[in-house]
Parts: structure tokens; C-alpha cells; sequence
């Protein structure tokens, strides 16, 4: 099946963790009562960009790999 | 609930994300072997996460919140010894045969392995049984936006009333789940079921951070909970000493041994999720790979549930004597969940016993709204929602798959192309989940037919396991003898169920309905048993018809049972790439579990 799933993981929560990050960093402070003073929209938006990144970055080493599979073969019967 | 425009946002991006998914995986649709089993061509570790995913309906999520903060950490006994042992058993030593076999679905199994009529029994029953499954959890997920008043405002906004909460739920999520699955097939569900579990788990991961930051962690949990609440083989020799009402060996042989393996081995829901797989080393791994996320899940679930049980019930100010006092309200539930309130009357609802009964079921929501602000609440509420619809997907899936090769190829319209049959498949998922909404507004209107239907369900699903076990590993098994093992089983289990009631509660939809000959301690001690009498008695029924019939030709039984199919070659694998390995370790760390909770 040619879409690996770890594209559409990786940027959804890339998104989200950007959209959360930039909200727990410049929104409103006073919302984080609630969550006992932990700014949880920073936090989490952090964990949720690092988390989509590593899925990103798993995902571009695998189709290197299925590219570098694929790639000699041509070669060789040339 | 005040949900802001970064909630909508972040929902709106999951719901563009679920649709994009299925849209893009339409250009592969070709074959029927696609729409149906993913071309059979999916990575291990992804089948994995979607064997685990696609059974995180309502029942897991909401539920296990619920019998969190019910029973305590007791609940982790639906994991630990009522599915891992179950997972590891089927990848092990049943993979072979389903993978093997080449059948496309579990009933084609039974066909191949016994014959026509105990196929067709397993396929319409499971068939029935997956469009009640999905409208269920339709039901479960529309009545939980409507309880938070989600979409109150924009509703308000839209100049409609607050009633149409419901049907607008009903609608957007019906409409989701066909639109990926039509679209992409049983591919587009199980990649969505892998975003939305990394998804409940991001959801959920800060919820039990925050709640166990503010009851001081595990430690300080154990203290504000009953010591039963927190080790989950306390008071096991007795039934009247644990909080689940049942003695251990109920526990292991009813929800370890008969309910788990009936479930996790024999529903086609999760097999078609190994079937997809890519090879048999692949599929074999497939609940291997699922129990690891599956053993650690009570943390997602479970504890909020307790954490909700043990944080302080909501105060108020009541000026007594002249002086201010913080005082609980009356009929304010416990820690965060709140008294149950009945529909006809809109009063508190009581027990027999004039106490106030407590609407475990928002244990979680409940806890998500105590800690998230807005912003993470978006992302919460999508990891419920996800929750919801993976749970339906899983049962779309399964139906149109069990209705195309199982009832329609099989009985209706024979011989018709490949072509046929996929166009087949993408028609039965649009009337697979209208059947669903059905299902749904029945659920609404009359919700004493479904707990009647799933009784009856639960009496077909009892004895399966016997005929599965004695197919694969018993050659002289007859079709005959599984056909009348599976009817008898299932009138075992309703009669056992007709003459039994548990403590306290009233003849009829509990039991007890023919007579009472015993009370057990609980309802779940009555499920366990009914279980085990309907595997014995199953069991015991086709080994006796069995021997009196015919058996069929080993030779046509090469790959379908045990005794006669070449053992899979792991030769090649490194050890920790062996599903025999991976197995032991899974036991292993689920036993290291139990002994750490114990």
C-alpha cells in the first residue's frame, strides 16, 4: 500500500502540538488554574510536536529505504 | 462547557484528517482482496495497534473509567487475565490456521474447516450482532455530547433547539465513519484506528499526569481508597470479599478462560485486523505486538476512574448558625462522579436500599473537565470522540466484509466478479451504518430491547470458543457435532441464566427467569458462569455428536487443524522476531503486572 501512516500521524500531531505550544505561549495564563498551575497546552504541545516529529522523521527513513530498494535494480540490468 | 475556537479548530483538523485518509486510499480500491483485507499487505506493527484499537469502542474507554472508579484497580483484570492470555493464545497457535487457510473471514473459516450450516449460523449472527455493536456505541457517544452539552452553543448559534444535540451527533458521526470507510476500506479504518489510538493516548496521558500530581501520585491514591480498591487479587477467595463479587475461580475460568478466548480468538471484529497482515509471521505477531499497548492501557483508563473516586466531592458554601462552612451537597455524588439521575422522574435515582445509585459512566468525562482548560480540551474530547469511532469502523468493517463473502457471495448471488463484489462491499457499508443509526434510535427509545439483545448475544458468543478449540485441535471434530455443540451451548447458557439471579435484583432481564434455584454474589459472578456452563456444556456436545458421525477425509483437513499442518518455519528469524519468544515475554511482563498490583 503505497501511503505510510506515519506521514498523516506525524503532521497531524506536529499540528496539533504547534497549535497547542503557541497557545499555551502566548494565550491566556489564567486558564491553567483548572490544571493546578500547569501550563498543559505548553506542555503537551511540546510532547505532541516531538512525538510527530520522531513519526516524520521514522517515515522519511522508511521510504529511503524502500527507495534505495528499489533503486539498483534498474542498474543493474543496465 | 465552554469550548473555544482552538477546540474547534483542533476537532475539525482530526475530523479533515480521518476524511483525507480515506480519500486518498480510494486510487487503490481495486479488488475486492482490498477493499476487504487490505490487499493483505499491511506492516505488523500496524495491524497491531488497530487488533487493539478497532475493541476500544465505548465499552473500553467510558466503561472501564466507570468500573474504575467501581471496583478499583480489580477492573485491570479485564486486561491482564481477561485478554493477554487470550492474544497470546491466538497468535501463537491460531494464526496459523486463520492466516493459513486462506479464508477471508472467521465464518468462511468454520465453512472450511466444518460446513455450510455452521458457517451460516456464525455469519448472521455475528453479522446482527456488529450493526447493534456500532449503533451502541453511535447511541453511547451521542448521549455523552448531549450530557456535556457540546454542541449546545453552536446549535444555539444555528437558531435550532438544544434537543437536536442527539441527532446532529447521530448524523456527523454516522457520516464520518461511512465517509473513510466507503472510501478507503478496511486499509482507510485500520489506519485510522492507529491515529486515533496515539491519539486517546495523547488525549489521556495528561489527564492522568494531572490527577495523579494532585491525589500525590500512586502512593497518595492507595491512601484515600479502600485498601481492596488498589490491589486487585485482594479478597479473591471469596466472593463476598472483593468488590467484583466474584472467587478467583470464576475470575480465571469465566472472564480468563471462556469469555476472553471466545472474544479475542474467535470475533472476526479483531481477526480481520491480523487477516490484513502482510505475511503469517506478521499476522502471528499481530496480538502479540497488541497486547503490549493492551497490558498498559488500565493506566489510561482505569485510573482516572479511580482518581475521580478519590478526589473530594465538589463543596459549597452553607452559612450554619451564622458562621460560613464548606459543606458537600446533598445528592452530590462522590469525588467527581455524580448521582445518577432517572429519565421519567428527573429525581436523583435511588437503590432498594433508599441510597442514592452514582452515574459511574462520567467518571471520565467528568475528570476531563475538572483539569483541562480549553485548548487540551479540545484534544481530549477529539481522543473520546476517536475512541467512539474506531469502535464503529471496526464493526462496519467487520459487517460488510461478514455480509459480502459470508451471505451475499454465499447464498444470495454466486459467482458474480471480483468487481461485483467490491461495488457489493461499498453498498453494505452505507447500509451497514444506516442499520446502525437504527440501532442507534432504538437504543434511545427502548432501552430495554437492547440489554435483551445483548443477553442474547452473549448467550451465542458463550460456548464459540469450544467449537474453535476442537476444530483446530481435534482432527475427528464434525461439522455436525460443532453445528449442535454451538445451538446447545447457547440454550445452556439462557437456561443458566434462567435460573439464576444475583443478590438483590428483580426476576427477569438479570436472570431468574424460569426459576431461581441460586443467587450469585454478583451480576458479574452470573456472566462469568453462564460462560463456563456454556463452553462446558458446548464442549462436551460436539465431542459426543462428533464421535457418533462421519468424519471427514484427513486430507482435505491439511492446514485447518493442527495434527495435520506443517508447523510455521521461524528459522530464519532472529529470536526476538519469533512469535513464540514475543509471546513468553508478554506473559511474562503481564505476570510482573500482577504481582506488582496484586
Amino acid at each position: 500500500m503505497s501511503l505510510d501512516i506515519r506521514y498523516p500521524i506525524g503532521w497531524m500531531f506536529s499540528l496539533f502540538g504547534v497549535i497547542l505550544g503557541l497557545f499555551g505561549l502566548f494565550g491566556d495564563k489564567h486558564i491553567y488554574s483548572r490544571s493546578l498551575g500547569v501550563n498543559i497546552n505548553f506542555d503537551a504541545g511540546v510532547g505532541l510536536l516531538a512525538f510527530g516529529i520522531v513519526m516524520l522523521l521514522l517515515a522519511w527513513r522508511g521510504s529511503a529505504k524502500a527507495k534505495a530498494k528499489a533503486g539498483p535494480e534498474p542498474d543493474a540490468k543496465a | 462547557m465552554n469550548l473555544t475556537a482552538i477546540d474547534w479548530v483542533i476537532m475539525f483538523l482530526y475530523f479533515a484528517f480521518v476524511l483525507g485518509i480515506g480519500i486518498f486510499l480510494k486510487r487503490f480500491m481495486k479488488t475486492s482482496t482490498d477493499f476487504f483485507l487490505a490487499g493483505r499487505s499491511l506492516p505488523a506493527w500496524v495491524c497491531g495497534i488497530a487488533f487493539m484499537a478497532a475493541n476500544l469502542g465505548a465499552v473500553e474507554v467510558i466503561g472501564m473509567g466507570a468500573s474504575g472508579a467501581k471496583y478499583g484497580i480489580a477492573t485491570s483484570h479485564f486486561y491482564w487475565i481477561g485478554a493477554i492470555p487470550a492474544m497470546v493464545f491466538i497468535g501463537i497457535f491460531m494464526m496459523p490456521f486463520y492466516y493459513g487457510s486462506r479464508a477471508r473471514s472467521v465464518p468462511e473459516f468454520l465453512r472450511l474447516r466444518f460446513d455450510e450450516k455452521t458457517r451460516a449460523l456464525n455469519a448472521i449472527s455475528f453479522a446482527v450482532m456488529t450493526v447493534f455493536s456500532s449503533g451502541i456505541s453511535m447511541y453511547a457517544m451521542a448521549k455523552l455530547i448531549q450530557v456535556l452539552h457540546i454542541l449546545d452553543v453552536p446549535l444555539a448559534k444555528m437558531g435550532l433547539p438544544t434537543s437536536w444535540s442527539f441527532h446532529l451527533s447521530v448524523f456527523i458521526s454516522a457520516l464520518i465513519v461511512l465517509g473513510y470507510v466507503f472510501l478507503g476500506g478496511l486499509t482507510s479504518a485500520i489506519y485510522n484506528e492507529v491515529l486515533q489510538f496515539f491519539l486517546i493516548v495523547a488525549g489521556f496521558l495528561p489527564l492522568v499526569f494531572l490527577g495523579l500530581k494532585n491525589v500525590g501520585g500512586w502512593s497518595g491514591l492507595k491512601t484515600q481508597l479502600p485498601s481492596a480498591f488498589t490491589h486487585s487479587w485482594q479478597g479473591m477467595t471469596n466472593a463476598q470479599n472483593n468488590p467484583l463479587g466474584v472467587e478467583w475461580f470464576g475470575l480465571v475460568m469465566g472472564l480468563g478462560f471462556t469469555l476472553s478466548f471466545g472474544y479475542w480468538c474467535t470475533n472476526f471484529l479483531v481477526v480481520q485486523r491480523a487477516m490484513a497482515a502482510g505475511s503469517m509471521t506478521d499476522a502471528r505477531r499481530t496480538p502479540l505486538i497488541a497486547a503490549v499497548p493492551k497490558m498498559f492501557f488500565p493506566a489510561l483508563v482505569i485510573l482516572p476512574g479511580m482518581i475521580a473516586l478519590a478526589l473530594p466531592t465538589p463543596q459549597q458554601a452553607v452559612t450554619v448558625n451564622g458562621v460560613v462552612q464548606m459543606q458537600t451537597v446533598s445528592n452530590a455524588g462522590k469525588g467527581l462522579i455524580p448521582v445518577k439521575i432517572d429519565v421519567a422522574t428527573g429525581k436523583p435515582a435511588v437503590d432498594r436500599e433508599g441510597r442514592p445509585v452514582l452515574d459511574y459512566d462520567l467518571a471520565i468525562p467528568n475528570m476531563l473537565l475538572h483539569y483541562f482548560p480549553t485548548g487540551i480540551l479540545g484534544l481530549g474530547l477529539t481522543a473520546l470522540m476517536a475512541s467512539f469511532m474506531s469502535g464503529m469502523a471496526g464493526n462496519v468493517t467487520a459487517f460488510n466484509t461478514v455480509w459480502t463473502y459470508d451471505i451475499y457471495q454465499a447464498y444470495i448471488h454466486k459467482g458474480a466478479s471480483d468487481k461485483h463484489y467490491l461495488h457489493m462491499g461499498q453498498f453494505a457499508t452505507v447500509f451497514g451504518v444506516l442499520f446502525s443509526i437504527g440501532a442507534a434510535y432504538t437504543a434511545a427509545r427502548f432501552n430495554n430491547l437492547m440489554d435483551f439483545l445483548q443477553l442474547v448475544f452473549a448467550f451465542v458468543n458463550a460456548p464459540l470458543f469450544a467449537t474453535f478449540l476442537l476444530g483446530m485441535f481435534w482432527k475427528r471434530s464434525t461439522g455436525h457435532g460443532a453445528f449442535s455443540g454451538l445451538l446447545c451451548g447457547t440454550a445452556a447458557a439462557a437456561l443458566h441464566h434462567g435460573l439464576t439471579l444475583p443478590r438483590g435484583d428483580l426476576v427477569g432481564i438479570k436472570g431468574g427467569w424460569i426459576a431461581v434455584v441460586h443467587n450469585y454474589p454478583s451480576e458479574m459472578a452470573q456472566n462469568f458462569w453462564t460462560a463456563i456452563w456454556a463452553f462446558a456444556v458446548c464442549f462436551v456436545i460436539t465431542v459426543g455428536i462428533s464421535l457418533l458421525t462421519k468424519p471427514r477425509d484427513e486430507k482435505e483437513l491439511v492446514g485447518l487443524v493442527y495434527s495435520l499442518t506443517e508447523k510455521p518455519s521461524e528459522e530464519h528469524l532472529s529470536w526476538y522476531q519469533r512469535p513464540a519468544y514475543l509471546g513468553g515475554v508478554v506473559l511474562v511482563l503481564a505476570l510482573v503486572l500482577n504481582i506488582i498490583f496484586r
